[in-house]
């Protein structure tokens, strides 16, 4: 009987462990799935925005923290705001000046250009800051109330679980409701025809840039806080699992690069404690891989026909 | 626009930018011992930095504007050199000249450097195969040049295989995984294949790195034996004169590979691949076999990937997982990209570019990882084609009627 | 004459959409036959599950090579089905743009011709004669359609009409018995479509080959089919020579809408 809870209990933090992963794949997924449904880019540098996301908090924590501000939600919201700001305004510009001049060039050109923008990004990080992993401040306080389960689930881990849970509510809002929610999802449907109706395309993708980073960057912050450090190259790898997250759950589907990025965070986590932790990455690379050759169209997305 | 108007412009971006670059530039922070230093200098470079490459960039762009299709001068003249073979086979006889007397007239140092820049043309020549010709944006390529090198070390670690055994082997190894991976691949659509292939790139890598018990983890494998020279083993002294004969081997690599190429692109399969590459149905609608036809092309970029990582693995005698990331796939992508896909002489241009700048600019530091993304995308906007276009072959029927 | 495509009951469901609906349909050989109905009418996909691009539903789909057996080309590969003898063009043009108009040709020979990567690599003696021959073959198509001027010019710099034809061409070159064009007269001026009926009527004359055409063009369509199909909604509605369509008074009803009393 004691077994059974023991194995019980195990299950359970690797449940929740893959469910906090997953909610941060889901946060980045967004963006490289919002993005991929409009201009259908493959934005490589939007890891680099969430690292950089991280790094914007970490510096206005750090120096609120030297100035004496030591209100825990003043800290938190100032950081985090700072984060999103920043991140957002890079958003904007590296479609602006990578992106956008490439509209109309053959489709290789803006991934390249995406690449070496990533490239670009990280040694800018690296130059400007530092190379090594710098300690992160615990933005995120203890809830008391969590006391009596901590031991499978800590306030880091409800932090970004809740936080997911109201973003992708709002972002839904935003989508179904909202005019500019009306215009994306025209525009990603037939980007000529939008046009023809007065949509400002150009708008409608610089929007799309700037949400997909704000919500990176709520990630960064989320996932620096509970991991308690970073460095400039943190975003490559978590760009890489987000991006495989967004292909999981059917690219261009917002509910799917949910869906996608807690499918991945379970796979890891269960793969991890019940196979072998060495091979983490692995796990999330093979599912990938699996679900392109079996289902191309992702978990949730639809089937298109080519048209002839 | 007026001059008065691109100044205020570019005032306003250099502002945006001082304001971008605000947090991660002039504040520096030390976590550990809670210090903050403010380095507004940055700012002002900044902000002079940007007004003036604002400046330009947007006077260059409307100069480019309109004119897209057009060939620059740089296109006429390689043109007419393509036209003219007095003028091509004057310039190749002294290419050939150079880099023939090349390990002679410079050291040891500059001859390993250049051997390098080679071995990235073949890798480049390989994957201009795949993605140049066929169209298929491969972004685990450098997994094929794991396998290959992987071979090569294993081989020779446990059997004492010897290189030019190790050679064949290696690539008819890394054509096998080319075309394991490509049956069930290949059927996805462009964007899907290329995420498909990074995965596999990275699995491959992270396989290397954490089953120690066969490839030997992180630490690698070292002691490769070099290359023999007919049979003769090269001692460890005479590393310069080692270094030499691989210099020519993979100049010979180099020179068979664009003569293979060559031929290729002008064959029933290279125009398949290149109707392929335009349209895949229309293709398939010509009694092409689409499958076939990929899988030819994706199992031959391998098989080059897999040479060259023989020849890596004998030329620096260790190597490791670290030397096979994703951004090894990514320079090498830029390669043929930046030197514009499918054409020959643009892949080689693309290949020294690429590898020789950051290696002479080393004094750079960590700059030149910096400018070499920031060359990426400056390359892409103003010259999306690459550095030298694809040109196809002329037919001339004027001088006999062709018999019917 | 005997039956070179034989279709029966011919079904493509779409999820719910009935795309095609019990088809029938068939032609002899050396025959023009035209497939004409109103836009969405299916005529499209029909060509689309003879020539593999799509697996029908349900139905035969039943060719005759001459002087070889029938055989059931349901859910074949489109590569087997034009190795069969059967060439298409597309509604709208897909050439190779970037490449030469003489490649586009030289493509279409591929089908016909064997050299692999080893051949490319030695280029023996076989391999150079096989070379010629398509270089030469894909000329003489050219100098047919008359535009062997434009050899080295790129695809997409042609005008419509020329694109047009060297797509005819480009199908022409593998070798078909069976020609299947999709709306070959669209977009042409009065003369490119003069010249184009000509150059069909030259087609079933001097090279044998059959032809089905998917052609909104009346004009056309009465002046040079034997027989005529129509189709509305997935099904067949009408068939015979022009004459008899022409007076047809369910295709007048299906062209001109049901209270129209013309």
């Amino acid at each position: 009987m004691d077994n059974l809870q023991v194995e019980l209990q195990y299950f359970l933090e690797l449940f929740l462990g893959g469910l906090t992963k997953g909610s941060i794949y889901a946060l980045i997924a967004l963006g490289y799935t919002m993005v991929y449904g409009i201009i259908e880019l493959i934005n490589f540098a939007h890891g680099e925005i969430y690292m950089i996301g991280a790094f914007t908090a970490l510096i206005i924590a750090t120096v609120l923290n030297i100035m004496g501000v030591n209100h825990a939600a003043l800290v938190l919201l100032l950081s985090a705001g700072g984060a999103v700001v920043y991140a957002s305004a890079y958003g904007y510009t590296v479609e602006k000046i990578a992106y956008s001049p490439l509209r109309n060039a053959p489709r290789l050109s803006p991934l390249i250009s995406a690449i070496g923008m990533s490239i670009f990004l990280q040694n800018y990080v690296l130059l400007a800051q530092t190379s090594n992993f710098l300690p992160f401040p615990k933005l995120i306080p203890e809830f008391e109330f969590l006391e009596p389960i901590s031991h499978i689930m800590g306030s880091s881990e409800f932090t970004i679980i809740c936080t997911t849970s109201v973003i992708m509510v709002l972002l839904t809002i935003l989508i179904k409701f909202t005019k500019i929610g009306k215009a994306m999802r025209a525009t990603a449907q037939d980007k000529s025809m939008a046009l023809l109706l007065g949509i400002n395309v150009n708008h409608v993708i610089s929007f799309t840039f700037i949400i997909g980073s704000a919500l990176a960057a709520v990630g960064g912050v989320l996932i620096g806080s509970q991991m308690g450090q970073i460095n400039f190259y943190i975003g490559f790898i978590a760009g890489i699992k987000a991006f495989t997250a967004a292909v999981l759950g059917g690219i261009g589907s917002i509910p799917g690069a949910v869906l996608g990025g807690l499918v991945l965070g379970w796979t890891e986590s269960f793969g991890t404690g019940y196979i072998s932790s060495d091979y983490e990455d692995v796990f999330a690379f093979t599912l990938l891989v699996l679900i392109l050759i079996f289902k191309p169209s992702g978990i949730l997305g639809r089937n298109t026909s080519q048209k002839v | 626009m007026t001059p008065l108007k691109h100044i205020l412009r570019s005032i306003m971006i250099s502002i945006w930018f001082m304001f971008l670059t605000f947090p991660l530039m002039v504040v520096y922070i030390n976590p550990l011992n809670y210090t903050v230093t403010w380095r507004w200098k940055n700012m002002i470079m900044v902000g002079i930095g940007t007004f003036f490459a604002s400046f330009f960039w947007r006077r260059f762009q409307n100069r480019t504007v309109g004119n897209n299709d057009k060939p620059s001068l740089g296109q006429k003249t390689l043109n007419h050199i393509y036209t003219s073979p007095e003028i091509s086979r004057m310039l190749l006889g002294v290419l050939i000249l150079f880099t023939l007397s090349f390990p002679f007239i410079f050291s040891t140092y500059q001859t390993n450097v250049f051997t390098t820049a080679l071995m990235y043309v073949v890798l480049g020549l390989g994957l201009n195969i795949v993605v140049g010709l066929a169209g298929l944006l491969d972004l685990g390529y450098v997994a094929f040049y794991a396998v290959g090198a992987y071979s090569y070390a294993l081989l020779n670690h446990h059997f004492g295989v010897g290189f030019w055994v190790a050679l064949p082997l290696g690539a008819l190894v890394a054509a096998f995984f080319g075309i394991l991976l490509g049956i069930p691949v290949l059927r996805l659509r462009g964007d899907y294949l290329a995420i498909v292939t990074l995965g596999f790139g990275e699995i491959i890598r992270l396989i290397l790195e954490n089953w120690d018990k066969v490839f030997f983890g992180p630490s690698g494998i070292s002691n490769i034996s070099r290359p023999a020279f007919f049979g003769v083993e090269l001692v460890e002294k005479s590393i310069p004169h080692a270094i030499k004969y691989m210099y020519y081997l993979v100049l010979l690599l180099v020179l068979f590979t664009i003569f293979f190429v060559n031929r290729l692109k002008n064959s029933r399969i290279g125009r398949a691949w290149i109707a392929l590459r335009e349209d895949e149905i229309a293709c398939q609608a010509m009694g092409i076999n689409k499958m076939r036809t990929k899988l030819t092309a994706f199992a031959l970029g391998a098989t080059w990937a897999g040479m060259v990582g023989v020849i890596f693995a004998a030329k620096t005698t260790f190597i490791n997982p670290a030397s096979f990331t994703f951004m090894e796939s990514a320079i090498i992508l830029s390669i043929v990209v930046l030197g514009g896909m499918g054409s020959i002489p643009g892949v080689i241009l693309g290949a020294f570019f690429l590898v020789l700048l950051p290696e002479y600019f080393r004094t750079l530091g960590d700059y030149r990882m910096l400018a070499f993304g920031a060359s990426m995308v400056i390359m892409m906007v103003f010259r999306p084609q690459g550095l030298i276009s694809h040109i196809r072959t002329k037919y001339n029927f004027n001088a006999k009627e062709p018999l019917a | 004459m005997n039956v070179i495509l034989d279709v029966k009951n011919l079904t493509m469901d779409f999820g719910g959409v009935r795309a095609l609906n019990r088809l029938d349909l068939d032609i002899r050989a050396g025959e023009i036959v035209a497939l004409i109905g109103p836009n969405g009418a299916g005529k499209t996909t029909f060509f689309n599950c003879i020539t593999g691009i799509y697996n029908p539903t349900g139905g035969d789909i039943l060719v005759t090579p001459p002087q070889k057996k029938t055989v059931r080309v349901n859910g074949v590969k489109p590569h087997i089905v034009t190795r069969m003898g059967l060439a298409r063009t597309f509604q709208n043009i897909r050439l190779f743009q970037n490449m030469t108009v003489l490649e586009n040709i030289m493509i279409g020979r591929h089908c016909r011709t064997q050299s692999e990567i080893l051949g490319a690599l030695i280029r023996g003696p076989k391999t150079r004669a096989e070379e010629e021959h398509i270089v030469h073959y894909s000329y003489a198509l050219l100098k047919k359609i008359g535009l062997e001027r434009q050899v080295n010019e790129f695809a997409k710099n042609l005008p419509y009409g020329d694109q047009r034809r060297l797509e005819i061409a480009r199908a022409m070159a593998t070798d078909p018995f069976l020609l299947l064009l999709d709306e070959p007269a669209a977009g042409l001026n009065p003369q490119e479509t003069t010249d184009l009926v000509d150059l069909i009527h030259k087609i079933r004359t001097e090279d044998k080959i059959s032809i089905l055409l998917i052609e909104h063009d009346m004009k056309l369509v009465m002046t040079l089919s034997d027989r005529i199909f129509v189709m509305d909604y997935g099904k067949k509605i009408a068939q015979g020579t022009p004459g008899e369509i022409r007076n047809n008074p369910v295709v007048i009803k299906a062209y001109l809408g049901e209270d129209s009393d013309a």
